[in-house]
């Protein structure tokens, strides 16, 4: 169960008063103000809400790449806002899986190499490692082109690409930041019936934002963020 | 290891950037390799003279002669092992252009102060054995075609008229460096043969001293010894010696020092900016690279490891160059050797090593400080 009141107990992701502000010169920005948010493993969450409300403030924060200004997130009994730069790193490599609306691929590297990227800090062999990225460019349907760069591939098999480079090392949870956004329908719902499988069938954790209803309609629970605090959706 | 495949698409990246950048390390330590060549080529009679070996020369000048007759007086003082001499001979073989030098040696003694110049037992003999005959290095042998019982003419400049010698031997040097283009006759030869003003003079002794640590102490008691006589002497080391001989040449180490330090300075700023370029250009990536899990000292480390890969493939190559040039160099100038000397290689890997660093330090500092939300936020 997803829960915004603050209330819930031993979920995986839990959010405590969050609060992140920017200071853009004299200005200050009160961008999440004391937000909660809880999320069991196996949720699927839809963050939704206007531009500039924070959504991508949210996710940097639950994925360890920036600080919160107050507050507290806890992800499997490990309280992030309190790990130091290096720990961060380190743990999320481990426990997150991000996937950005523009893929970020590197495009030097084929398919294979940027999924193989994340599994590189981990002590498997080559050949386990190679069965690892086979296995999950199977899972996302490129198992024919893995040994093709970025630029050879489309929109949503980049996008494929990068989803097979989130889930490679069994991240604890999955982080998508409007993963649909510069796709066309076609594609959009190609990736939106991949991240559902992943969901139903693997048993993946999901946090998303999107501006789109229909990838929100997957979810098993939209929120929306609205002055600072999250609000489930009516 | 694994990572490898990463910091190699990198280079790959802007292919033509990175070939010019590697092109250009390929000219600067080309040009680094050829100047140490010139520099070696001047300075190896200096690196390669005999620690032990004092050079008496006349206290006037080094063409003023000095008596004969100091030969028995210079072994006589305590800590002088050995004395040999030599004189400048001057001449021409067949045309002015075709320089090497040529000494008319004291034959007893010669060969035994320079064992650096290997000559066969055999060959030596049949020299000493041959009042007009003579040793030729191998260089200039080489140049000539001169060949063990050939006789050659040579014009006489300061000992007027024309020579002939014998070819008897031919000699090799020992150590990199070693000069092969030396001619050597028999002093006893020029005494006969010669006009009578250089006769019973000798142009400077070599000494060998028992314990080169007082080789300095030697050579002030031989000049004392010589004080307030009508041929006043002057000692040094032979390697003072050869480097004042180098010094009126002018200030080559100078010279080379100033162009080398100018080609790396520029080659510091051209990798420098290409390294920049490439860091900013990709920004996300690197960003990316941090999101997925790794380390800002991995980052840091990537990009000195890029700038230091082409640096090393530039530079290498540029020796290679280098040392596959300077025989070239010894043909277009014949009478001087050129090589690489190993300790130039080495000063030109290190320089490369630390040029490569340097270049790459300040992009690579600003990818580690890189926050991956401003970097994402950004694109
Ligand atoms: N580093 C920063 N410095 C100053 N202000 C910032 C910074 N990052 C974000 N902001 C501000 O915080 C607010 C929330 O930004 P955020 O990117 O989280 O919004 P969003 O909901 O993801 O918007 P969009 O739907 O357009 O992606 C915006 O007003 C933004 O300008
Ligand atoms: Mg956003």
């Amino acid at each position: 169960m997803v829960r915004v009141d603050g209330t819930s107990n031993g979920s995986l992701i839990q959010v405590r008063k969050l609060d992140k502000r920017y200071q853009r010169g004299s200005e200050e920005i009160h961008v999440l103000q004391g937000l909660n948010l809880d999320v069991e493993a196996g949720d699927f969450v839809a963050f939704m809400g206007p531009s500039g409300s924070g959504k991508t403030t949210l996710l940097n924060l639950l994925g360890g790449l920036d600080v919160p200004s107050a507050g507290t997130i806890t992800v499997a009994g490990d309280e992030i806002s309190a790990l130091s730069a290096q720990k961060l790193t380190a743990w999320r490599a481990r426990h997150v899986g991000f996937i950005f609306q523009m893929y970020n691929l590197i495009p030097v590297l084929t398919a294979f190499q940027n999924v193989e990227l994340p599994l590189l800090l981990t002590k498997l062999s080559r050949a386990e490692r190679r069965r690892h990225v086979e296995t999950v460019l199977e899972l996302v349907g490129l198992a024919d082109r893995m040994q093709h760069y970025p630029r050879q591939l489309s929109g949503g098999q980049e996008q494929r690409v990068a989803i097979a480079r989130a889930i490679v090392a069994d991240p604890t949870f999955l982080l998508a930041d409007e993963p649909t956004g510069d796709l066309d329908r076609r594609s959009a719902d190609e990736i939106m019936e991949l991240i559902d499988r992943l969901v139903n069938e693997h048993n993946k954790t999901v946090l998303m934002v999107t501006h789109d209803p229909r990838a929100a309609e997957r979810a098993h629970a939209v929120l929306h963020l609205d002055k600072g605090v999250l609000i489930e959706a009516a | 290891m694994k990572y490898f495949a990463l910091l190699w698409a990198n280079l790959k990246r802007k292919k033509i950037r990175t070939t010019l950048t590697i092109g250009s390390f390929l000219i600067a330590l080309m040009l680094f390799g050829v100047l140490a060549a010139v520099h070696a080529a001047f300075y190896q009679g200096i690196e390669v003279a005999g620690a032990d070996r004092l050079v008496v020369i006349n206290r006037v000048s080094l063409i003023q002669p000095l008596p004969l007759s100091y030969r028995e007086r210079l072994l006589q003082l305590p800590g002088v092992k050995e004395v040999t001499h030599a004189s400048w001979f001057g001449g021409v073989y067949q045309d002015e252009r075709n320089f090497f030098p040529q000494f008319a040696i004291e034959t007893e003694s010669y060969r035994r102060m320079f064992p650096e110049f290997a000559i066969s037992d055999g060959q030596w003999k049949a020299f000493e054995g041959d009042l007009q005959g003579c040793v030729v290095g191998a260089a200039t042998a080489r140049r000539y075609g001169f060949k063990p019982g050939d006789r050659i003419p040579i014009k006489g400049t300061i000992f007027q008229g024309m020579w002939e010698f014998n070819v008897r031997a031919i000699y090799t040097g020992t150590r990199q460096g070693d000069d092969e283009t030396q001619f050597w006759f028999h002093k006893k030869y020029l005494e006969e043969n010669g006009p009578d003003f250089f006769k019973g003079l000798v142009g400077w002794y070599t000494v060998r001293v028992g314990n080169p640590d007082q080789a300095g102490a030697v050579g002030k008691a031989i000049d004392a010894r010589f004080a307030n006589s009508s041929n006043e002497t002057k000692t040094e080391p032979e390697r003072a010696f050869a480097a004042a001989f180098v010094k009126q040449m002018g200030n080559i180490e100078l010279l080379l020092l100033t162009i080398g330090g100018v080609v790396f300075f520029t080659l510091l700023l051209v990798t420098g900016n290409t390294m920049a370029t490439s860091v900013r250009e990709r920004t996300a990536e690197l960003a990316v690279l941090k999101t997925v899990g790794y380390s800002d000292r991995f980052v840091l480390g990537l990009v000195l490891a890029e700038s230091l890969l082409i640096a090393l493939q530039g530079g290498l190559l540029g020796v290679l160059a280098a040392v596959g040039i300077a025989p070239g160099l010894s043909q277009a100038m014949p009478g001087m050797t050129f090589y690489l000397p190993t300790s130039s290689l080495v000063l030109g890997v290190v320089l490369t090593v630390l040029v490569g660093l340097a270049a790459g330090l300040v992009p690579a500092w600003s990818a580690m400080r890189l926050r991956v939300v401003d970097a994402l936020r950004r694109v």
